[in-house]
């Protein structure tokens, strides 16, 4: 079982290709491209982190500048201690497998994930299991989102590579793989492979 | 044995029986250690198939990629690329079918009729699966060279060689005599034929010399009861310290107006001068050499060639050239022995012979020889295999004759005429082959070319040489790049009866005290291996 500080928030919102948790703490976002997951047990939903946001917590309010007199930002909170409970830091995933029963798929689940059900970020040993194959990168390659897919599937890579000693091999074999997936696409795999090399 | 591990080199994408598959290599096989000539294994669902590397390509899958290169300073970008976006392509022949179905396993290696599936993998031939395809050593097999980049032996089936005529090409200076030496070397100990050379250069009977002009022994010194010399030149074979078992003398009154044919090139003779040899040798008969050379510029002679309707010109053109043949020194009026009876006397026993020039490496003096002695035994020898034909008795040992400048007595104008060219024609229907030896194969008639069993062929550069070598063999294209990739030495391409399919050969080293042993009863090899420390 994952420890509590490995937990990353809930689940606010949930659709069968991704879901948005809230944030326990504000700003406390995992990185972009780190793999999480969440749990509708026996499954095991895993989701890569494509976004993150920090907004007003009443959807009308947009908050106001406010530091104009003092000296640092911290001031700014400092004075005004309530602010910290007006925001919120979300992030959004997209969901690229899931586990059922102790065994991996590279593909979507059955159901989306519960609402509230805790988020936790994957520590490195899940994160090597998780990526021992790269099917997920079809998913992150065909995905509609809002932002650039290059930027994403680097900023994953980046961040898989890390729960790997030798992290070379890792990103060349990644590598190859996106080469055979973009074979017709060559500027845009020079483009990856700009992003995440040594 | 060894335990080796297998070698994977990549997936068959695509491919026909005719042409050979295309195999896409895995990008942890690089190209550059690759070769043609190499052989494979790929393994089909069904079957095994034993191949061979003819062609190595490059390929990129986006064509972008050729048009604005990766930056190549990058190597994570050129490992990530390479066998993905680029990647190397092994042009392969498959040839055999090594197991897998019941046929093989129960027959051996069996010509391919079809081809392996798509992906099916391809490896590095084993040692073992080499030495399948190729034999070991026994009593017909000879051991020749080795495969490139490989120990194993690689066989030739000696008893189906002799069958039909041979032939060793390549450049000068390849390896053909090193090569004929070898394989003289294995008939004599498989004792599937008996020898007759005609040994241009004397470098077969006794010893020659490697290129650094060292000695190499030759055949009398590893098989003395088994090898007769004869001579041409008695005094340099003197000088060279071989024993001659006989001297050759010809007289003029042997040399029959078919012997002079063949020479007609040689010694410029016209047609007419063909012509006017076959009248006078009806009109004087068997001495009609003698009694030509001897005609003077007088009214009786003059008489004689109108009456003979001979023109003055031709006539001169007849002199000249038999003004040649008189020079050479073996020839006299007439031989106290007889060389043909000779020579047979020692092939009916068994023995092998070396005939030696000498000094006389003239190709007249070698023509007007070796022809005359073929014809007249290999008359002997249809004779003789007609007889025990007709009477039920063994026929005489099967013979196997050497012949270098081969293109000298096969080329398209005289190898309908010549003994040479019905020899290898007729192929062993009166138990005679020929071996034959050079450097321009081009030079040979096609249709003799056709008939020769097995080919071994060291480099050659010249297109037309290569062309006529590799003639009527499938896939030609293919082995023209691989035998035009030989190295310039010590090299072949073997391909015919002798062998189950085309091999490229590193061949059998020769000449060192070691690679002697093997030829000789072991005490004397020991020997010969300390003497080298006196
Ligand atoms: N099998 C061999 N073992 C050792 N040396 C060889 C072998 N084949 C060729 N060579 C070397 O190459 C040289 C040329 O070979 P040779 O047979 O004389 O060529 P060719 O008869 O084609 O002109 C030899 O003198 C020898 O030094
Ligand atoms: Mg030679």
């Amino acid at each position: 079982m994952a420890e509590l500080a490995d937990r990353v928030g809930e689940v606010i919102e949930a659709s069968t290709t991704g879901f948005v948790a809230q944030c326990y703490e504000l700003y406390q976002s995992p990185p972009l491209g780190s793999l999480v997951k969440t749990r509708d047990l026996p499954v095991e939903l895993y989701g890569i982190v494509y976004n993150a946001t920090t907004t007003s917590l009443e959807p009308g309010r947009r908050p106001i500048a406010r530091g104009k007199d003092e000296a640092s930002e911290e001031e700014i909170y400092r004075s005004s201690p309530q602010l910290l409970k007006l925001l919120r830091s979300e992030f959004s995933t997209l969901v690229v497998g899931h586990k059922d029963d102790d065994k991996l798929y590279h593909y979507l689940p059955p159901k989306p994930a519960r609402i509230h059900g805790f988020v936790y970020l994957c520590p490195p040993e899940e994160v090597k299991e998780f990526s021992q194959s790269f099917d997920f990168l079809n998913i992150l390659i065909n995905a509609h989102l809002p932002v650039s897919l290059d930027e994403l599937i680097a900023a994953s890579l980046r961040q898989m590579c890390q729960a790997y000693e030798d992290r070379h091999s890792f990103l060349v074999a990644a590598g190859k793989e996106l080469a055979i997936l973009l074979s017709g696409d060559f500027n845009q795999l020079k483009a990856i492979l700009g992003r995440i090399k040594g | 044995m060894t335990q080796e591990d297998t070698q994977k080199l990549g997936i068959v994408v695509s491919g026909s029986l005719n042409k050979g598959v295309e195999v896409k290599m895995d990008s942890s096989a690089s190209v550059e250690d690759m070769a043609v000539g190499r052989y494979v294994t790929i393994d089909g669902p069904k079957r095994r198939f034993f191949g061979m590397i003819t062609d190595i390509t490059l390929g990129v899958i986006d064509q972008k990629l050729t048009l604005t290169p990766p930056d190549v300073s990058d190597p994570f970008m050129t490992e990530v690329l390479a066998g993905t976006s680029t990647y190397g392509t092994l042009h392969v022949l498959p040839m055999l079918t090594i197991g897998g179905d019941a046929a093989s396993l129960l027959e051996g290696p069996q010509p391919v009729k079809t081809v392996p599936s798509h992906f099916s993998v391809v490896n590095l031939a084993l040692q073992r699966d080499v030495e399948l395809v190729f034999g070991s050593e026994d009593e017909r097999k000879f051991y020749i060279g080795t495969p490139l980049d490989m120990e194993t032996k690689v066989c030739l089936d000696l008893a189906e060689l002799v069958k039909r005529s041979n032939g060793i090409f390549g450049k000068s200076g390849t390896g053909k005599t090193f090569l004929t030496r070898l394989l003289l070397i294995g008939m004599l100990q498989k004792g599937t034929a008996v020898n007759l050379v005609f040994d241009m250069h004397s470098e077969y009977g006794w010893e020659g010399r490697n290129e650094r002009g060292q000695k190499v022994k030759a055949l009398k010194q590893f098989f003395p009861s088994k090898v007769a010399v004869f001579t041409l030149d008695e005094e340099s074979s003197r000088r060279r310290r071989v024993s001659t078992d006989f001297v050759v003398r010809i007289g003029y009154d042997e040399i029959e107006p078919e012997d002079m044919v063949l020479l007609r090139q040689t010694l410029n003779l016209t047609e007419p001068a063909i012509e006017a040899i076959y009248q006078l040798s009806r009109r004087f008969g068997k001495n009609w050499l003698q009694s030509t050379m001897e005609m003077k510029d007088s009214e009786e002679s003059g008489d004689l060639l109108k009456e003979l309707s001979i023109h003055e010109s031709t006539f001169q053109n007849l002199q000249r050239g038999l003004a040649t043949i008189r020079r050479l020194p073996f020839l006299m009026s007439h031989s106290p022995d007889n060389p043909v009876q000779r020579i047979l006397e020692y092939l009916d026993r068994g023995i092998n012979v070396v005939l030696e020039f000498g000094r006389y490496t003239d190709i007249t003096a070698y023509i007007l020889v070796a022809n005359l002695l073929t014809r007249r035994i290999h008359t002997q020898y249809r004779d003789r295999t007609e007889k025990a034909q007709g009477e039920d008795t063994a026929p005489p040992h099967p013979l196997v004759i050497t012949i270098e400048e081969a293109h000298k007595f096969l080329n398209p104008e005289v190898a309908g005429q010549t003994i040479f060219g019905i020899i290898a024609r007729e192929m062993r229907k009166y138990n005679v082959t020929l071996l034959v030896i050079d450097q321009r194969p081009s030079g040979i008639d096609d249709e003799v070319m056709s008939q020769i069993g097995t080919k071994i062929t060291c480099l050659l550069d010249n297109d037309r040489d290569i062309d006529s070598v590799l003639a009527g063999v499938m896939n030609k294209s293919e082995f023209k790049s691989v035998l035009s990739k030989l190295e310039s030495k010590q090299q072949a391409l073997i391909f015919g009866h002798a062998v189950p399919m085309p091999v490229v050969v590193r061949t059998r080293e020769y000449g060192s005290a070691e690679s002697y042993k093997d030829f000789i009863p072991s005490e004397q090899a020991e020997k010969d291996i300390e003497e080298l420390w006196d």
